[in-house]
């Protein structure tokens, strides 16, 4: 009994400090709609600006003052990205800022380990909360009581913000109905800055808070922001109460769920998260948001089949690509090959995220699907190569047409973080499932047939599919099927009033995609010779996220400028500079604040590229 | 036979009576005017009609056949067009490729993944834009066009799936006035030469007085008028309804058709 009680308590001490970041990212998403992946970078500065803090002061008195400077900091923090990047990016596409947030991650990864180095970090004992207490004969450290406690006091803090201040009000109408405040006389660049310093307050306060629980380390960061993410989207975006609520269930989830589950509690969570999306598509205390009237969205612009010059350059750049292997040597062609696979990912991507107008998280599933479908029939059946480059997209599409079914019900940023609890769920079971994956050991072996197995001769195969798979998926857009689908996105309500079933396009597309991104994938898998977990691991979402963005989602040839120039920084970056992380994440800011509509997008924009008005 | 014909047509919402056994009926080539001051269960009715609500009680028939409770997608098939009180097109379309969406939902053609789509249909999407004074910006994006120019590009995209029935949600709202009279009597002019049956609500008292062929008054969720516009105005009831607000009398005398 006690040991249950304990962890009961253990569970609610967790659920404190994942209310706490939660808050902050709910409460940010709520008035700015900016999906901020740097929130767990912030997470992780609270918690070193304490360690050292609490180092160099010493003392109770020090160790708390500390925890108290290293919240306002990590604020301030917040509100620099907020007057550097962020303001810049408001009329940008939706989900666009997403973008600057991961370069701001890159940065702050490399600047924590610039400054604090790669060790582990121990932080000093909570003074006067060093040992233990006896509940029903077990043991309970002190400090997790102080956390339990914390939660509710900070819940009640801001439900006394929101709802007995001046700015309280104006954050909750800003949630409610961003525009109408603005049309109101409100000063949005002020309420945007002070909603930053806030949420970001609190996710240094977090962070500060865990420097007597755990080693601060620099994988706290992705950590962190995932699970707050789950946190805010069961309790529905913008709700703190919910965030409050998916907290608590989370962290008992997670208490228990390591008693039963122990390998797997990351994907009872997001089974949690799955379920609750798909009884209650708006979170358990989220209500439907507000359609945002526009105010400075820009129309995307009407999609025209190539003219002349688009083909002549097309071809042209096909011709250059085929010429390659007799100029370049193997790593170059490896480099381009990786490129080019890439590009197809990325077309995939941007295929249900323009025209399907459905944003994923979790692309990467399909790519790994596609991986492993390769992989396994090489595994277990000894497979050749053109069986594996044909069960790749099928075992992708399938995966993606059993996931696309409840990923479709749910719009915006909650179908955004369904792919990616998918995704986590795809990507747990191949990391455990020993016996058939082979697990973090991976499947090797996965190599080309004969005929492909010189650099260039793979290259060219490569070339044929990825260049293929992009010319057919820009096909469908241009097909019935791709008009239809913008028409869902364009105007839910008058493609229903014309006979169009909205839901069933999107999942057709979503399969259609997700069968292009195993091709891809399938494709990586031989060009590697291997297939492990990573390949459907979040990062290479948010890879796949960077390149259609980079681009420009608005455009058809976006995608696949922001995979070259994405893989060409990344590759390069790695080759010569230690600090890839800084110098890609200041790159993407930079790219973001010089293309505010994405490369292409903008430049799309520049009289010289616009067309004319027939 | 009517071409749409409604009876008992009942919705509460929690314990308010929005709609309260309304029934009536609109042959083809026929305008009728659904008229009633706030809060009178107008936008109810209409969207059991369109298959936005199911009603509680009550029977909708499309040329006999029942379509209550179906959802729009289902009604649309059945030849049943709309068009909304804040114009929905597609903006990221030109306003011919808006035209041949529908045409293509209309035969069927969404599930292919292969022809060009602004290659199908285009030459009935020209003519049908044409009808309604639109073919000279068929190339420009609808997101771009002006408000009352949007309304008539909505009632090409209504008329483009061949309806029998045509429902219009306020069609003149947010119009300039001289607008509101031309774009009525363009629809007046389109569903008598194509014989279909439309049913609209409206505010403005000029365009119901001016192009309705019967009125239906409804008050309280209730019907509580029906006929040809002048027996409507002179309704002591429906006098009573809307005194105080004035907008049946202020400027609509003399203009009974």
């Amino acid at each position: 009994m006690g040991f249950y009680l304990v962890q009961f308590l253990g569970g609610l001490a967790q659920a404190s400090s994942l209310f706490l970041v939660a808050a902050g990212l709910s409460i940010i998403f709520g008035v700015t709609r900016i999906v901020n992946f740097a929130h767990g970078s912030f997470y992780m500065l609270g918690a070193y600006l304490a360690y050292t803090l609490a180092e160099r002061m010493g003392g109770a008195v020090g160790f708390w003052s500390a925890i108290a400077l290293a919240a306002v900091a990590t604020g301030v923090v917040g509100v620099v990205m907020e007057l550097l990047v962020l303001r810049r990016l408001y009329r940008g596409p939706e989900l666009f800022q997403l973008l600057a947030t991961f370069g701001v991650v890159l940065i702050v990864q490399d600047v924590a380990l610039l400054i604090w180095g790669p060790e582990d970090l121990l932080g000093p004992r909570a003074p006067g909360l060093e040992g233990v207490v006896r509940i029903l004969g077990r043991p309970f450290p002190k400090y997790e009581l102080l956390l339990i406690a914390l939660g509710p006091i900070v819940l009640g803090l801001l439900w006394l913000l929101f709802h007995r201040t001046r700015w309280g009000t104006l954050v909750r109408a800003a949630t409610q109905d961003r525009e109408m405040t603005a049309a109101l006389g409100i000063n949005q660049t002020w309420l945007f800055t002070s909603v930053l310093f806030v949420g970001s307050l609190l996710a240094g306060l977090g962070g500060a808070l865990q420097i007597p629980r755990e080693a601060v380390n620099l994988h706290m960061d992705i950590n962190i922001v995932v699970e707050a993410f789950v946190v805010v989207v069961v309790g529905g975006m913008g709700s703190v109460g919910g965030a409050f609520l998916a907290a608590v269930l989370i962290g008992l989830i997670q208490a228990f769920g390591i008693l039963v589950f122990p390998q797997i509690t990351l994907v009872v969570v997001f089974l949690f998260m799955a379920v609750v999306l798909v009884v209650r598509p708006h979170g358990l205390m989220g209500r439907q948001q507000a359609t945002a009237r526009g105010a400075g969205h820009v129309p995307e612009a009407p999609i025209h089949a190539s003219g002349m010059m688009g083909r002549v350059a097309a071809v042209g750049l096909l011709v250059v690509l085929a010429a390659l292997p007799a100029l370049f040597g193997d790593y170059a062609l490896a480099v381009l090959t990786e490129m080019m696979i890439l590009a197809l990912f990325a077309a995939s991507l941007h295929f249900i995220m323009g025209p399907g107008g459905m944003v994923s998280f979790g692309h990467a599933a399909y790519f790994g699907l596609g991986a492993y479908g390769a992989g396994l029939l090489v595994k277990h059946l000894s497979g050749g190569m053109v069986a594996g480059l044909v069960s790749a997209p099928l075992f992708a599409g399938l995966g993606a047409l059993l996931f696309g079914w409840f990923c479709v019900r749910l719009s915006g940023v909650y179908l955004a973080m369904l792919t990616l609890a998918f995704a986590q769920i795809v990507w747990s079971i191949a990391f455990q499932w020993y016996a058939v994956t082979g697990g973090d050991n991976g499947i090797l072996g996965v190599w080309p047939d004969g005929w492909a197995s010189p650099r260039w001769a793979f290259y060219y195969l490569s070339l044929v599919l990825c260049a293929g798979g992009v010319l057919m998926l820009r096909r469908v857009i241009f097909s019935p099927f791709g008009y239809a689908l913008r028409a869902g996105r364009d105007s839910p309500l008058r493609a229903d009033a014309v006979g169009i079933d909205v839901r069933h396009l999107q999942w057709l597309a979503f399969t259609v995609a997700g069968a292009f991104a195993g091709l891809a994938g399938g494709l990586y898998a031989y060009s590697k010779g291997s297939v492990f977990p990573t390949l459907m691991a979040i990062p290479r979402s948010v890879d796949g996220l960077v390149m259609v963005l980079l681009g420009g989602v608005q455009t058809l040839t976006g995608p696949l400028v922001g995979a070259a120039v994405f893989h060409a920084l990344n590759t390069e970056m790695v080759r010569y500079t230690d600090h890839w992380r800084l110098t890609l994440g200041v790159a993407i800011v930079l790219l973001v604040v010089i293309f505010p509509q994405g490369i292409v997008g903008t430049l799309a924009r520049l009289p010289f590229f616009r067309r004319k008005e027939a | 036979m009517a071409v749409l014909e409604v009876s008992g047509l009942t919705k509460s919402f929690g314990g308010v009576q929005a709609v309260k056994g309304v029934g009536f009926s609109v042959e083809a080539g026929e305008l009728l005017a659904l008229v009633g001051p706030n809060g009178a269960g107008k936008t109810t009715c209409f969207n059991m009609l369109n298959g936005q609500i199911r009603p509680d009680a009550g029977d909708v028939r499309l040329a006999g056949v029942s379509i209550a409770g179906k959802s729009p997608r289902r009604i649309w098939r059945m030849g049943v067009g709309r068009t909304f009180q804040i114009t929905a097109t597609f903006g990221s379309m030109t306003v011919l490729e808006n035209i041949q969406m529908v045409l293509l939902s209309h035969h069927r053609n969404i599930h292919d993944l292969w022809t060009r789509a602004t290659r199908r249909h285009a030459d009935a999407a020209l003519a049908l834009l044409d009808r309604v004074g639109m073919a000279s910006q068929a190339s420009r994006p609808c997101g771009v066009l002006a408000y009352g120019d949007l309304k008539r590009v909505e009632l090409a995209m209504a008329l483009a799936g061949e309806p029998r029935l045509l429902l219009m949600d306020e069609p003149t709202a947010g119009m300039a006035p001289a607008e509101r009279i031309d774009l009525m009597a363009l629809t007046a002019d389109l569903v008598r030469e194509r014989g279909i049956a439309v049913l609209f609500t409206e505010h403005d008292m000029d365009v119901v007085f001016t192009h309705a062929d019967r009125i239906i008054v409804l008050n309280r969720g209730e019907l509580i008028a029906e006929g040809p516009p002048a027996a409507v105005r002179a309704n002591p009831h429906v006098q009573e309804v809307y005194l105080g607000s004035g907008s049946m009398y202020g400027h609509a005398g003399g203009k009974t058709p």
